[in-house]
């Protein structure tokens, strides 16, 4: 069974200076993975700009740079939210209690920035505190999923009753609360100077040239092929696109006086927190178990890793992002109101995560795809809005998308199966 | 059982050990022992005992009498970590690999080295999986960077058998290594349980296949209804009486009786 030509032995990986053997394996890479069912985000990418074109094409006021600056704060809360979901899903199990537990978190945070009153705290210190909440309660939410061992559908199903009825407890007298802290109302209103966003545009291409090129020639260094030098400039190179073009859109759009509008806080605040997940799940210990655990739990425990610890803290950080969704959509808003957490939040964050590629069955998926996701059913519902369709029509749009995406997820998985063994 | 050579003591002995679940006596009174540098079989009948002795080993289950000694020490081993420690490592059945994993990532996972930043040292992980599966003569993985899930049995057989021997093992437990593999594979897998034994590892191979123990074993323990009653030098006995031994035992020697006819189950 030793063919010779198959050979691994340290060193032969890569010749350096070797770039027909590069490609080789590029192609080769891509191959597989196409047909063991990892179709990456390309599919869900085209899709993005097929509907971009479409609304560009029917839809008078859609291809605007005002419009794009609308997107970016739009979709800013769902996208935190499908942040988590990734996480959970990454597991193979589900997390229905976000929506109101991000309706928790904004009515925390409307509520210790409450002037007047004897809880009336600085900004910074209402989000913290209002974050904290939500942690505590997807620790709890956790705890039972892998402790007791309680499906966890039904616990975050119990979730979702339990503190929709908290955030209607606590509002009905007063329906609604403003929030009059600026730094609260910044996270969504806050746009950063045209200057500003260059420097930031700089910043994250140079950071990702830097952490990039550095992987591969610290790969190169010691001997082992991972990736190639053309792909790693082609992705330097995307990530350039796609900031600076971000932020000239932002600064070329203009606010009615005619000052530029430029790139808002919520849109780098996504960036952060793609980059950090990202790193949690991609780079650290604890992302490796997520994957582990999710793509074979026995495995995983007889590997000597606490899967119960993994999954109580990935229920922790939906509780989070839950959180910061939470705080960035009231802050949209500017106020708590009994809608709060309502709505289609909940489905399009999961429809986010999974739109993007995160398999429903565990082990397979990434962070990014909850931005990708996320910026699909935004793109769509604001589309639809601005040529005028109906809530009905995006519902019924945004879910034959979904079913789609599953589907594909689904077909995945079964080419999967097939090209294993 | 006498020792052949008197530098050959065992590195893992197990005495009088014996586990019940609830009114389920799964092994009574188990003497067991294996050395540094041989392939010791653990053979026997369907629910005689094979799994659950291996996983008291690996810490699984916990044992309720017995002792355990490990390169002449006393040990508890109350969880996979103990025996970890100790340089025990099991391979299982259905593997234990993470099908949406690499290669790479399954051979380190649990154990993944960091750097200062809590980041994946992904280079010295890669480089070492390399070294490991070179050193065993696994040739036939393309690619160390492809998923688990696209390799043969055999080549995931490899990977388990890879992963557990990394460690710095110094025993190794194999749970039917070759129940799902093809003629070649076993092959394969074989001549890899052998080289385990070459490089001075304990080796414990369960089986059901009497051909492949008589292969590669130095010597067979016959596990009965939960006790063990016989352990045989492979050079100086038959399959026909391992067999024997496993559906209906071993004659039982009694005093002042010349060992004429076989007797039934114990």
């Amino acid at each position: 069974m030793t063919s010779g030509a198959d050979v691994v032995a340290p060193g032969t990986g890569l010749p350096g200076g070797d770039e027909a053997a590069a490609h080789v394996g590029l192609w080769r890479r891509t191959s597989d993975n196409v047909k063991s069912g990892n179709l990456g985000v390309l599919p869900v990418l085209l899709g993005e700009v097929a509907i971009v074109a479409f609304f560009g094409l029917t839809a008078t006021n859609f291809f605007t740079a005002p419009n794009f600056v609308n997107i970016i704060v739009q979709m800013a809360g769902v996208t935190m939210l499908a942040f988590g979901v990734v996480f959970v899903l990454l597991l193979g199990e589900i997390d229905l209690s976000i929506g109101y537990l991000s309706g928790i978190a904004a009515l925390a945070v409307a509520q210790f920035q409450l002037p007047g009153s004897s809880h009336d705290y600085p900004g910074i210190i209402a989000i913290a505190l209002a974050i904290i909440i939500t942690a505590a309660i997807g620790l709890g939410q956790g705890a039972i999923v892998a402790k007791v061992g309680v499906p966890s559908f039904v616990v975050t199903l119990a979730g979702l009753l339990i503190w929709q009825g908290v955030i209607l407890h606590v509002l009905e007298d007063r329906g609604v609360i403003i929030i009059e802290d600026n730094l609260v109302n910044d996270l969504a209103n806050y746009f950063f100077s045209p200057t500003v966003g260059w420097i930031i545009a700089v910043a994250i291409t140079g950071a990702y040239a830097v952490i990039g090129l550095g992987s591969v020639v610290g790969h190169r260094r010691a001997g082992v092929a991972t990736g190639t030098p053309v792909l790693a400039l082609a992705k330097v190179a995307g990530v350039a696109v796609a900031a600076f073009g971000s932020v000239a859109i932002c600064n070329s759009a203009e606010r009615p006086d005619g000052s530029a509008v430029g790139l808002p806080l919520a849109g780098l605040l996504m960036i952060i927190f793609l980059v950090g997940l990202t790193y949690l799940a991609k780079r650290t210990p604890f992302g490796r178990h997520v994957y582990a655990v999710g793509g074979n739990a026995e495995a995983a425990r007889r590997a000597g890793i606490n899967v119960n610890r993994i999954r109580i803290l990935v229920f922790m950080i939906s509780g989070i992002m839950a959180g910061v969704g939470g705080v960035i959509l009231a802050a949209r808003l500017n106020s708590v109101d009994l809608n709060v957490g309502g709505g289609t939040l909940l489905l399009d964050a999961i429809a986010a995560a999974v739109i993007g590629g995160t398999s429903l069955f565990g082990g397979r998926g990434e962070v990014r795809s909850a931005l990708i996701g996320s910026l699909v059913i935004a793109t769509i519902a604001n589309g639809m809005n601005t040529a005028g369709y109906s809530n009905g029509t995006i519902y019924v749009v945004t879910g034959v998308i979904l079913l789609l995406a599953v589907t594909l997820d689904t077909i995945a998985r079964r080419l999967q199966m097939k090209s294993g063994r | 059982m006498t020792t052949t050579a008197p530098t050959t003591t065992p590195l893992l002995e197990l005495r009088g050990v014996s586990k019940n679940f609830g009114s389920v006596q799964a092994l009574t009174d188990v003497d067991f022992d294996v050395r540094a540098g041989e392939v010791m079989a653990l053979v026997g009948d369907n629910g005689a005992g094979k799994s659950t002795l291996i996983k008291c080993i690996a810490g699984i289950h916990g044992y309720d009498h017995g002792e355990i000694t490990f390169a002449g020490e006393p040990v508890h081993i109350h969880g996979p970590k103990d025996a970890a420690k100790l340089g025990i490592e099991v391979v299982y059945q259905d593997l234990a690999l993470c099908d949406n994993l690499d290669v790479v990532q399954n051979m380190y996972l649990g154990r993944e080295t960091r750097d200062r930043l809590f980041r994946l040292n992904e280079s010295a992980m890669e480089q070492r999986t390399l070294e490991t599966l070179q050193s065993l003569a696994v040739t036939t993985i393309r690619s160390v960077r492809q998923p688990v899930a696209s390799l043969s049995g055999g080549q995931r057989q490899s990977v388990a058998v890879a992963k557990a021997v990394q460690w710095n093992s110094r025993l190794v437990i194999l749970d039917e290594p070759t129940a799902a593999l093809g003629v070649a594979q076993t092959r394969q897998v074989l001549d890899l349980v052998k080289r385990l034994a070459d490089r001075g590892l304990a080796v414990v191979l369960i089986s059901h296949n009497l051909h492949d123990v008589f292969e590669v074993a130095t010597r067979i323990t016959v596990l009965r209804l939960g006790r063990d009653i016989v352990v045989y030098e492979r050079d100086k006995t038959t399959q026909q009486e391992v067999v024997q031994a496993i559906t209906a035992g071993v004659p039982t020697k009694v005093a002042g009786i010349p060992e004429t006819a076989p007797e039934g189950a114990s």
